[in-house]
């Protein structure tokens, strides 16, 4: 590999710290970005304190910061806001209000950290980019493609949200992480005296603090001026029975129990939602049970695609255990219909189907 | 790599002379300048002999100066100071290309009940006095605008604004944190009632300004304590910030003739070759009536986030505005204001030189310029 700088993606956090210090430590030329990506003081109505799971925070930034100083490299902050509200906050909201639930860590990966931020290493003349990532990065030669590859540490793998990775990205990415477990990383940043060594993980979605994506988006509605047109609707049985009312489709999930506000006797699950006439389909845990679903937008990373049906284990969301299913080619190249072995529970559509064999990542898509 | 300023709009390095007659101050001439033994004695004259060093270099009598902790607060002072002053309906002028000292205190006045206009500038970036006059109301009671403007440098007709506001006899705020130092200022000339300066914009010292308050002007207290600054502004005074304060003043006030015309020399050239050797580029706002070292340049199809960053990775820095608003995921608010889209608001640098450019670096800066322009447009990272 060539000695020009690799950009690395600091969030302030431990895992990107150690990449960088790693880097560093290794003698290549680094340049740390820390990419400011949404505006935690402009919907103040959500600012609770000591909120978990907040991205871009001045903190964080004075954590990168820090760290940077620490390892003597060059260190920018980034405004990205504006490509992230349109490329993955707008969708974000859009999704949930038609009754998906989506997958924004997906699509910041394929639009900001991928794009945009390789954008940005080209400005600063670099040809790479590392990120905190947990996932491996292979070079086939063989087929001539680079291919992604589940973590070594299992339980923090990160291939679910990277399936939109195309060839070109691929080819320019460093997931040092990839071979190394969690505790690991923490041991070499405390080895490596790193300010952050200490510090808490980063949880769920970066931008909706406390998790709570229901006032997320009534507060962004908000601000933004947007008023969904109608968001009250029946809550009715499979067999068409009304038990009750919500108060919008997007505050429901498909396999969600709790928060129904109905009671009957035995426990009743959101089986699906349909924005079109707002109805939130509920009823017991066998009817969340699905043998198929068709993904679209379907990304191939370790195959050039699919001509034939192929076998592989399939993971429907991130806290999934992959399950075997078949995989069949449609007439449109960007559809794959996915028959599962055994019924999979709460098929969601809006999260994303994602192709394995064995470790590798042979693609993914967006179940529909 | 040697590292080469180009941002001195953002702020200066202390000049020799400023540092050395700061230093004493700290250890040995330390007193409290209210004291009434000899070591207060001595601070208070410390204080009082830069006062009438920052006086004489606005042309002001010396208890017209009222020391504070830079030109924020100057110019919280003058507007807060004077929209907070009556009861009642209020309304306040300025123009939509101010500092965010200015603009920010105009929408907390708005807050609290008054009624603020916003004068446009046309594309030059230099206001139309007449707009001034076409806007004052009854219960209009600050006029408040910029000598020089700190992203494009125009200079504003102040005397000519002042003239229409002592007419309606309104006070006149003028904000003057980027002229003071690159142009000649004389408040009583320009007919300025409140104006706003700052050292370190001026070869001095961070943390101090001061607000002229031409006699017989009243303006409210906004903090609260004990006696000094005439009961304007309480707080132990920051002798040796103040004392490297009035060095820099008479300093600049020396230099003035014999370093403008050098910088302006150099910021033309600069111009000059950028436009004839990069293509799509452009000088934003007028030419003419700016300060000697400012200029602001658009760079078509670039972003000028990622400029920045280059340059600096190259040894330059310059930036994209101004330097507290760094980051803003909003284009800035002058270069929107006098016309230009968003994109290409994104898309311009400013340069800001000082007594210690020389052409080699003016040179320097130019390949810098060309390869890093060149090298972004060819990525196309888009603004």
């Amino acid at each position: 590999m060539p000695d020009t700088p690799i950009a690395v993606a600091m969030s302030g956090g431990v895992d990107s710290s150690t990449v960088a210090a790693l880097l560093a430590r290794q003698g290549r030329p680094v340049v740390g970005l820390t990419m400011q990506l949404w505006n935690q003081r402009r919907l103040p109505e959500l600012s609770v304190e000591g909120a978990t799971g907040r991205c871009c925070s001045l903190d964080d930034v004075y954590d990168a910061r820090r760290v940077a100083e620490q390892i003597g490299i060059p260190y920018y902050v980034v405004n990205f806001e504006r490509q992230f509200e349109e490329q993955v906050v707008k969708p974000f909201v859009a999704e949930y209000l038609a009754g998906r639930t989506p997958v924004p860590c997906t699509l910041c990966n394929n639009y900001i950290k991928f794009d945009r931020f390789l954008e940005m290493a080209d400005a600063v003349g670099a040809d790479h980019i590392a990120t905190g990532h947990y996932a491996r990065i292979r070079y086939c030669a063989e087929s001539g493609r680079y291919q992604l590859l589940r973590a070594v540490d299992g339980s923090k793998d990160q291939t679910y949200f990277l399936f939109g990775l195309t060839q070109p990205q691929l080819a320019r990415t460093l997931f040092p992480l990839g071979e190394m477990t969690k505790p690991e990383v923490r041991e070499l940043a405390r080895a490596m005296d790193l300010s952050v060594a200490g510090k808490g993980d980063s949880q769920e979605i970066c931008f909706v603090p406390n998790g709570d994506y229901a006032a997320f988006m009534s507060a962004y509605l908000r601000d933004t001026g947007v008023e969904p047109e109608r968001t009250r609707g029946p809550i009715v049985t499979s067999s068409g029975r009304t038990l009750g009312e919500h108060q919008g489709v997007h505050h429901f999930t498909v396999g969600q129990r709790r928060g129904l506000g109905v009671a009957v006797g035995e426990p009743l699950y959101v089986i699906s939602t349909d924005a079109q006439s707002q109805r939130v389909v509920v009823g017991g845990n066998d009817e969340l049970l699905v043998a198929r679903l068709v993904a679209k937008g379907v990304n191939w990373i370790s195959l050039v695609g699919a001509p034939a049906p192929i076998r592989a284990q399939v993971k429907i969301r991130n806290k999934h255990a992959a399950a075997w299913a078949t995989l069949q080619a449609a007439s449109d190249p960007l559809r794959v219909e996915v028959l599962f072995d055994e019924p999979q529970r709460a098929v969601t559509p809006g999260q994303g189907a994602v192709f394995y064999d064995g470790d590798l990542v042979l693609g993914g898509g967006w179940i529909e | 790599m040697e590292r080469v300023y180009f941002d001195h709009n953002a702020t200066t390095p202390v000049a020799s002379e400023v540092l050395e007659a700061m230093v004493p101050a700290f250890g040995q001439t330390y007193g409290n300048a209210s004291s009434i033994h000899h070591f207060g004695q001595v601070a208070k004259q410390r204080l009082e002999a830069a006062r009438r060093q920052i006086a004489a270099s606005i042309h002001a009598h010396p208890a017209e100066v009222v020391f504070t902790s830079g030109g924020t607060e100057a110019d919280n002072m003058a507007v807060l100071g004077i929209g907070r002053a009556v009861s009642g309906p209020r309304h306040l002028i300025t123009t939509a290309i101010e500092h965010p000292a200015v603009l920010a205190v105009c929408r907390q006045l708005e807050r609290e009940g008054a009624e603020v206009t916003r004068l446009p500038v046309g594309s030059t970036g230099v206001l139309d006095p007449e707009s001034v006059r076409s806007a004052l109301r009854s219960e209009t009671v600050l006029v408040s605008v910029m000598h020089a403007n700190n992203e494009l440098g125009t200079v504003q007709p102040i005397a000519e604004i002042a003239r229409i506001t002592r007419e309606a006899g309104v006070v006149f705020h003028v904000d003057g944190v980027q002229a003071l130092g690159k142009i000649p200022v004389n408040v009583s000339a320009l007919g300025a009632d409140l104006y706003s300066t700052s050292a370190h914009k001026l070869y001095g010292p961070k943390g101090v300004g001061a607000l002229y308050v031409r006699k017989g002007t009243r303006i409210a207290a906004l903090t609260f304590g004990g006696h000094h600054e005439r009961d304007r502004r309480p707080g132990t005074e920051n002798v040796p910030a103040i004392v490297g304060f009035g060095v820099a003043a008479e300093l600049a006030a020396g230099n003035l003739a014999t370093d403008g015309e050098r910088i302006a020399g150099l910021r033309d050239r600069l111009e000059t070759v950028v436009l004839d050797r990069i293509a799509e580029t452009g000088i934003n706002g007028a030419r003419t009536a700016r300060t000697p070292n400012t200029t602001n340049i658009y760079f078509d199809g670039i972003d000028g986030e990622a400029l920045v960053i280059a340059l600096d990775l190259r040894g330059f820095a310059v930036s994209t505005g101004s330097a507290c608003s760094s980051g803003a995921v909003t284009p800035s608010h002058v270069l929107t204001a006098i016309g230009l889209s968003a994109e290409r608001a994104r898309a311009s640098i400013r340069f800001s030189l000082g007594t210690s450019t020389t052409g080699q670096q003016v040179d320097a800066l130019v390949e810098a310029l060309e390869a890093s322009v060149v090298h972004l447009r060819r990525i196309s990272v888009h603004a």
